[in-house]
């Protein structure tokens, strides 16, 4: 069952990009290491949640959870980075500025679903198992890998095919050049948190949906893993991050299915260490000049 | 006019970068603006482009006032700068580059193409798949000056052209300046090499400290010895 495993850790894989992208994206662009990214994937599983108790069918559910987290992921672009930006040493302290955002969200959540873990109703994903070539693949799986692609696909289209990928490029290599080109630094901003902000509430309901449970924690564990991917990959790249995502969902079930639970994280963090040493800047990073240009 | 300064004051950091400036440039001039070191011209590029906000002043294009003006709408107005340093977007292809530069034109009506462009720096045309970071210096200014007129520049503004290029180079780059002004282009040329600056622009101001200490047609003041003694030091041979 091999196989099985690891298309199972590749659909889950698809997940941890879509988290890990949107993560990278923040970063790459406006290197802000944003730790609210974990809230707001929280946050759009449970709007999903919360639209699906509602009567709403689960596709209207997933698209108001996407629009909703990228919302929330704007408001705290105004409201916890847009200041700081304006003072000039933004890195550490929106860091900070993050942190704070992701509590003020974690406790939203926890008192609404009063410190509960909560669960879609049972019938809200049809139960279909696909049998082929000796695997088992359910409908939820095929629809997370689906979308997964097709999320990932889109926001690397508009990023490096679209006038506004190449807007948004230049804002985040030169912000001083891009506004003497007649760039908004402003808008760019807005879609970037915007489009981080709906890939991580994407994230959310279909890991809800996945693991068939949500609560106001569920972040945090995301936040380390996305973590991992995105230095695994290379801060700031999205080929990295794909990559880096993919096979950390591969290794995860494959160390959960033939060795143990509790070895999958170390396993993990080994791994990271030891590319960390072979490869500083991570597997797809830029040389060392490159890194240093980008923080500059 | 199609630029007029005047009385333009600013500081920045507590250092008062200029000091009642006035400077005005007609259709189709070539003005520039010479002077040491950290006498103000860049901060005067700037407070044109809307980077810096002058504490008291005016500067129009057209009479249009451009003071607190945000820096995209006056790039937007056709106003665009070639910064110091060439400020090119590394990780992205000459064509990128280029293609970026177009966005100020938000509607207007383009004067130059990409097709122009190549014309006048054919190297760009050679390496337009290339990262503009690993371009040499005299290719990164090139492609500043063209991501400018791909902008559709009303009036273009030069950030010291010449800085850390070889001779040759510089020569180019001043040619295709020269093509520029002879198909009536205005142009505002920062220099620290006065000699190069003299010999192609129509007028010139002197700055220094934050003041204009002279101005006048570019063929007197490069023939006053004492001008280029006293004022530009090592200026250019």
């Amino acid at each position: 069952m091999f196989l099985q495993q690891v298309v199972n850790g590749l659909i889950i894989g698809g997940v941890y990009a879509l988290f890990a992208l949107g993560f990278t994206l923040i970063f790459g662009i406006h290197k802000i290491m944003n730790l609210a990214h974990g809230g707001i994937f929280m946050t759009g599983a449970f709007i999903g949640l919360y639209s699906v108790q509602a009567g709403l069918p689960i596709w209207v559910a997933f698209i108001l959870a996407m629009i909703g987290a990228g919302l929330v992921s704007v408001i705290i672009e105004v409201t916890a980075f847009r200041r700081l930006r304006q003072s000039g040493e933004v890195e550490f302290s929106a860091l900070i500025s993050s942190i704070g955002a992701n509590l003020v969200l974690v406790s939203i959540a926890q008192i609404l679903s009063r410190t509960q873990v909560l669960r879609f109703p049972f019938d809200t994903f049809p139960i279909i198992i696909f049998s082929f070539w000796g695997l088992r693949v359910s409908a939820l799986q095929l629809a997370i890998a689906l979308l997964a692609l097709v999320l990932v696909g889109v926001m690397s289209w508009y990023l490096y095919k679209t006038a506004f990928g190449r807007q948004v490029r230049a804002v985040a290599q030169n912000e001083r050049a891009a506004l003497l080109s007649g760039i908004r630094p402003g808008a760019i901003y807005f879609q970037t948190f915007m489009l981080s902000g709906m890939l991580a509430g994407a994230a959310g309901v279909l890991v809800g949906l996945a693991f068939n449970s949500i609560h106001f924690m569920m972040g945090d564990p995301f936040l380390l893993r996305g973590f991992v991917v995105v230095i695994l990959g290379g801060l700031g790249s999205v080929a990295g991050a794909l990559v880096a995502s993919l096979g950390f969902g591969v290794l995860q079930t494959l160390s959960i299915a033939y060795l143990s639970a509790s070895l999958s994280d170390i396993i993990i963090f080994g791994l990271l260490f030891v590319v960390l040493l072979l490869r500083p800047n991570g597997l797809f990073g830029k040389d060392e000049a490159g890194v240093l240009r980008g923080r500059r | 006019m199609l630029l007029s300064i005047d009385d333009i004051h600013a500081s920045y950091s507590g250092i008062r970068a200029l000091d009642g400036v006035s400077l005005h440039i007609a259709k189709g001039e070539m003005v520039a603006l010479i002077g040491p070191n950290g006498a103000g011209k860049s901060t005067l590029l700037n407070c044109i482009s809307g980077i810096v906000t002058p504490t008291a002043g005016s500067i129009k294009v057209e009479g249009v006032e451009l003071v607190r003006k945000p820096a995209r709408a006056i790039s937007r107005m056709g106003v665009l700068q070639s910064p110091e340093g060439r400020q090119v977007l590394p990780d992205m292809s000459v064509l990128e580059n280029l293609m970026v530069g177009a966005n100020a034109l938000h509607g207007r009506a383009p004067t130059h193409d990409l097709g122009d462009v190549y014309r006048l720096f054919p190297i760009l045309d050679e390496r337009r798949e290339q990262m503009a970071g690993s371009l040499s210096g005299g290719q990164q200014q090139m492609l500043a000056i063209g991501r400018a007129l791909m902008g559709g520049p009303n009036i273009l503004l030069l950030d010291e052209p010449s800085l850390g290029l070889a001779p040759v180079i510089v020569q180019q780059v001043f040619d295709a300046l020269a093509r520029l002004r002879q198909d009536g282009m205005t142009i505002l040329l920062v220099e620290q090499n006065a000699r190069k600056a003299l010999q192609f622009s129509d007028r010139a101001y002197v700055i220094e400290h934050g003041r204009v200490v002279t101005q006048g047609s570019s063929s007197e003041l490069a023939h006053n010895d004492d001008i280029l003694a006293h004022y530009m030091g090592t200026g250019g041979h």
